[in-house]
C-alpha cells in the first residue's frame, strides 16, 4: 500500500509545531502502525533527517506508552485497541492519515508525538494505593472477596494509564482514569478503609495538574483501549459525594 | 515465600481472581501438573507490576523515593573497587548527570533483545548490566536464555517485536501439526483427526501440552524443521481450543482467555474460537545475568542487582510465573534486609558526586556519545540490530552447535567493527533522540553477544534453555554433563575483543541429588 501521512512535528514544548507531509510508499497490511512508522523513520534517517519521535515500549497493548491521535481519534478508533496493536490492514491504499500527539494542557509535548504524562503520575501519587507496608500483611485468604466484586475491581484495573481518555475529552478530564483507580480499590475490603481520603486527594491532584471536569461526552470510553466503562466515573462521583457528606 | 508475595499483592489491592466462596482462585501453568498459580484475568504479570507501581507511588508521595524519569543509566561509578553511583543521560535534554549513593541497585531487566525479535518491550536492553560488567561485575551464565513456546509467529521482515500469548493457554489448548507435510497448506479444519500429530501429547504423555517451556519450544522447532510447520514461512504450530470449547463451552474459554483471543485476532486477523491459533517460540527471558550472592550483591561491593537482571534462582530454566515471584521476592523481602546489613558497614556520604571518578565517568559517557554521532555512516542502528539478531537467532538460538557458535564468534566481531565504522545516528545529543539511545544500547549488545556466545561454546552440555546439538540423547532430549559443568560460569569482561576470564562457582547440592527430570 501507498499512504500519505501528515505527521505532527514539534521540537519541544515551546515550539509551535506543524504538520509535515511524508509519504509511506511501501506499507504491508500485516504491519502494525508503529512498524509502519519504523519504516518511515528508517527512510528519514537514511536521508539524514530528524526521525519522528514517538513513545512506545511493550508494543502489545499493556504498557500504555504509545500515544497518538490518528485521524482525530486517540489510538485510531479501533475498538479496545492501542496504537501499537492497530494494524495497517485497517487502512487502504492511497489513504491519507493524520498523526498527532495527545493534545491536552496537562500533557506538554516533549517532541513530535511524545508527551509528558507526569500529571497522571501525580494523581496516582496522591492516593492510588492502599497504605500497606511491605511485609507483615495478612493472609490473602483471610479477606474473602466475592467473585462479582473481584471481577468488578479487575474491570477497573484494566486501565493502563495511557491518557487517551484525557486526550479525547473536550475538557481534558482525567476522570475515567481516576475513576478506574478509585473504583478498583474502593470496592475491595483492603482499599475501602481509605476510600474517602483517596477520592478527595486524587480528585484534588487532578485539578491541580490541569485536568478538567466531566460533562458527559463519553468520548473517553469510546477511545479507551481497555474498554474501561464510564460507570467508573459515576462510581467516582458517588465516592466523592460520600466523602463530602461524611 | 511465594505465598507471602501473594498476600502482599492482595494487600496492595491487586484484584486476583476469586472463586464463588471468595477465596483466591488458582490454575495450572507450564511445567507444573497441579493447579497452584494465582491469576488476575490473562494479565497477572501486568497487575503485579501495577501493584508495585502503586506502592511506589505511595513512597514518592511520602518523600522516601525520588523519581528521575526518562533517564538512562550509562555508567557505574566505582571508587576503590566499591560502587558509589551512576552516570545518566537525561533522555529529554541530553544532559549527562551524576548521581551518588551509598549503594547502587540495578533492577534493569533482561537482555533477550540481543536476538532483536523477542517478546520483551522495545526499551529492554543489556546496557545497565553491561556497563556494570565493564566496571568489573561478573556476568553469569549468559547463555541461559528462555525461548517461550506460545508466541505469535513472525509475519515478515518488517516485524519489530513478537507477541507472547500467555502460557496459560496451554491449559486448554492442544498443540498439533499435520502428520503429512503436504497437508500444511490446507485449512486446519480440513485435516482429519487421524492426520494430526499432537506432538507434545505424543512425546510427553504425562505432561502433554504443559511440558516445560524449553521442551515445548524445541518440540515445535523440531516439527517445523521436519517441514510440518504451518502459516507464513511454515514456522508455526497449531494451538487448538476446539476440544475445550466443546467440553467447557465457548463462554468459559472466553472468560478465561478472552483478552488473549482478542489480541491474537488484532495481530493475525484470525478468529481463534473458529480456527486454531498459530504459535511459534520466541526469545522471552534471560536466566543469566549479573552474578550476585545470597544478599543480591554482585562481586563489586555496594552494587546490588535484582530481578531479571541478576542470574540467581532459575538456573538454566525458568518455570512459568516464577519471574515475577523472584523479582518481587528480591525487592520486597530480600533487599530490605541485606542492604541494611551492607549500609551498616559504610560511612554515609563518604564519596559524593564531586569525586574525580564521577567527572571521569561523565567524560567517558560523553566521549562515547560523541563517537556514535560522529561516524555518520550509511546504516541505521535498527539495520544493525536486525543483523545482529539474525546471527544470534540462527547460530546461538534454540539449538546451538560447536560449529554454529564458532561461526557466530567470527560474525559478531566483524559486524561490531562495521558498526563502529558505518553506523548513521541522526540528530544531536542535546535533544530527545531515540536513534542515539538505540545506537548506544546496540553497542552494548554487540559486546555482550560475544560473551553470551562464548559461554554457550564453553558449556559442553545441554541443560534447560541451553541446548547443544552435540549433547542429546537418542530421542533428542537434553543431556547434561554434571561431572564437568556443574558450575555457574561467571565471566569477567576484559575489553572488547579480549578473551574474558571465566570464574567457576561450583554448584553444591547437600540435600538433593542431581537427577534428570523426566517429563514423559
Ligand atoms: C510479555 C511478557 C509477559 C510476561 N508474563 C509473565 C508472567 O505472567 N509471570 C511471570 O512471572 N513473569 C512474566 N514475564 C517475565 C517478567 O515480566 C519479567 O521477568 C519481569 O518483569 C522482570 O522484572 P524486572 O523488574 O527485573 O525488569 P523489567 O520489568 O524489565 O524492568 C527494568 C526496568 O529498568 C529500566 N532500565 C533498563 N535499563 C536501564 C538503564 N540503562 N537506565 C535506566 N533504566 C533502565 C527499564 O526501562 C525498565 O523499566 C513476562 C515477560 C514478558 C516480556
Ligand atoms: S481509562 Fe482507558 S484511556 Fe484512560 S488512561 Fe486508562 S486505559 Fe487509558
Ligand atoms: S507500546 Fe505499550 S501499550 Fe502500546
Amino acid at each position: 500500500m501507498k499512504l500519505k501521512l501528515h505527521i505532527w512535528r514539534q521540537n519541544g514544548p515551546n515550539d509551535k509545531g506543524k504538520l509535515e507531509t511524508i509519504d509511506a510508499p511501501n506499507v504491508s497490511p500485516d504491519q502494525s502502525f508503529l512498524e509502519m512508522l519504523d519504516d518511515v523513520n528508517q527512510a528519514l534517517a537514511i536521508e539524514g533527517k530528524d526521525v519522528v519521535a514517538f513513545d512506545h515500549d511493550c508494543r502489545e497493548g499493556i504498557c500504555g506508552m504509545c500515544s497518538q491521535v490518528i485521524n482525530g481519534v486517540p489510538h485510531g478508533g479501533q475498538e479496545r485497541t492501542t496504537v501499537c496493536q492497530l494494524h495497517m490492514r485497517k487502512f487502504k491504499d492511497g489513504d491519507e492519515i493524520f498523526i498527532e500527539p495527545w493534545k491536552a494542557r496537562a500533557f506538554p509535548v516533549i517532541k513530535d508525538l511524545v508527551v509528558d504524562r507526569d500529571g497522571l503520575e501525580k494523581i496516582m501519587q496522591a492516593g492510588g494505593y492502599t497504605s500497606c507496608h511491605t511485609g507483615g500483611v495478612a493472609d490473602g485468604n483471610a479477606l474473602p472477596i466475592g467473585k462479582p466484586i473481584a471481577d468488578y475491581s479487575m474491570d477497573a484495573a484494566e486501565c493502563i494509564g495511557c491518557g487517551a481518555c484525557v486526550a479525547s475529552c473536550p475538557n481534558s478530564s482525567a476522570m475515567l482514569f481516576t475513576g478506574a483507580k478509585v473504583a478498583q480499590l474502593a470496592v475491595l475490603p483492603q482499599g475501602k478503609i481509605e476510600a474517602q481520603r483517596r477520592v478527595m486527594a486524587m480528585t484534588e491532584a487532578a485539578k491541580e495538574n490541569g485536568f478538567g471536569n466531566c460533562s458527559n461526552h463519553y468520548e473517553c470510553q469510546a477511545s479507551c483501549p481497555k474498554g474501561v466503562d464510564v460507570k467508573f466515573i459515576a462510581k467516582l462521583n458517588r465516592e466523592y459525594m460520600k466523602a463530602l457528606v461524611t | 515465600m511465594s505465598n507471602n508475595i501473594i498476600d502482599q499483592c492482595v494487600a496492595q489491592g491487586v484484584p486476583f481472581a476469586r472463586d464463588y466462596a471468595g477465596y483466591l482462585d488458582n490454575r495450572s501453568f507450564g511445567g507444573a501438573q497441579v493447579s497452584r498459580t494465582f491469576y488476575a484475568r490473562g494479565q497477572t504479570g501486568q497487575q503485579l507490576l501495577l501493584g508495585a507501581y502503586s506502592a511506589l507511588s505511595r513512597q514518592v508521595k511520602a518523600g522516601t523515593v525520588k523519581l528521575f524519569e526518562r533517564r538512562e543509566m550509562l555508567d557505574l561509578v566505582v571508587v576503590d573497587g566499591v560502587a558509589r553511583g551512576i552516570t545518566c543521560r537525561n533522555m529529554v535534554t541530553g544532559e549527562i548527570e551524576s548521581h551518588w549513593g551509598d549503594a547502587v541497585i540495578l533492577a534493569t531487566g533482561g537482555y533477550v533483545n540481543v536476538f532483536y525479535l523477542s517478546t520483551n518491550a522495545m526499551g529492554c536492553s543489556v546496557t545497565a548490566a553491561w556497563k556494570a560488567a565493564r566496571k568489573g561485575a561478573y556476568m553469569a551464565n549468559p547463555c541461559y536464555t528462555q525461548i517461550h513456546p506460545t508466541c505469535i509467529p513472525q509475519h515478515g521482515d518488517q516485524q519489530s517485536k513478537l507477541t507472547l500469548m500467555s502460557e496459560s493457554l496451554r491449559n486448554d489448548g492442544r498443540c498439533w501439526v499435520p502428520k503429512k507435510a503436504e497437508d500444511c497448506e490446507k485449512p486446519a479444519g480440513d485435516i482429519s483427526e487421524d492426520d494430526r500429530d499432537y506432538f507434545l501429547e505424543r512425546k510427553y504423555p504425562s505432561f502433554g501440552n504443559l511440558a516445560p517451556r524449553d521442551i515445548a519450544s524445541r518440540a515445535a522447532k523440531e516439527q517445523c524443521d521436519d517441514e510440518r510447520g504451518v502459516g507464513p514461512g511454515k514456522r508455526g504450530v497449531y494451538l487448538d481450543f476446539a476440544d475445550s470449547i466443546n467440553r467447557l463451552s465457548e463462554d468459559t474459554i472466553r472468560e478465561r482467555y478472552g483478552n488473549l483471543f482478542e489480541m491474537y485476532e488484532k495481530i493475525t486477523d484470525e478468529n481463534a474460537y473458529k480456527q486454531p491459533m498459530r504459535i511459534y517460540p520466541a526469545p522471552h527471558y534471560s536466566m543469566g545475568g549479573l552474578w550476585v550472592d545470597y544478599n543480591c550483591m554482585s562481586n563489586v561491593p555496594g552494587l546490588f542487582v535484582l530481578g531479571e537482571a541478576n542470574f540467581s534462582v532459575h538456573g538454566a530454566n525458568r518455570l512459568g510465573a516464577s519471574a515475577l515471584m523472584q523479582g518481587l521476592a528480591d525487592g520486597y523481602f530480600v533487599i530490605p534486609y541485606t542492604i541494611a546489613g551492607y549500609l551498616a558497614g559504610v560511612k554515609p556520604g563518604e564519596v559524593k558526586d564531586d569525586h574525580e571518578a564521577f567527572k571521569q565517568s561523565a567524560d567517558d559517557v560523553k566521549a562515547d556519545i560523541d563517537k556514535l554521532l560522529s561516524i555518520n555512516g550509511t546504516k541505521t542502528p535498527s539495520e544493525f540490530h536486525r543483523e545482529l539478531g539474525k546471527i544470534m537467532w540462527e547460530k546461538v538460538g534454540m539449538a546451538r552447535s560447536d560449529e554454529s557458535l564458532k561461526e557466530a564468534l567470527k560474525l559478531i566481531p566483524a559486524l561490531r567493527d562495521e558498526f563502529w565504522k558505518n553506523v548513521k545516528v541522526v540528530g544531536t545529543n542535546e535533544q530527545f533522540n531515540q536513534e542515539l539511545e538505540n545506537a548506544g544500547r546496540l553497542a552494548d549488545f554487540f559486546e555482550f553477544a560475544e560473551i553470551l556466545t562464548k559461554d554457550a561454546l564453553n558449556r559442553e552440555e545441554s541443560c534447560g534453555g541451553h541446548f547443544r546439538t552435540e549433547h542429546q540423547t537418542d530421542d533428542g532430549e537434553a543431556m547434561r554433563n554434571d561431572e564437568d559443568f556443574c558450575y555457574v560460569a561467571a565471566w569477567e569482561f576484559k575489553g572488547a575483543g579480549v578473551e574474558p576470564e571465566l570464574h567457576k562457582e561450583p554448584l553444591k547440592f547437600d540435600n538433593v541429588k542431581l537427577a534428570v527430570r523426566s517429563y514423559k
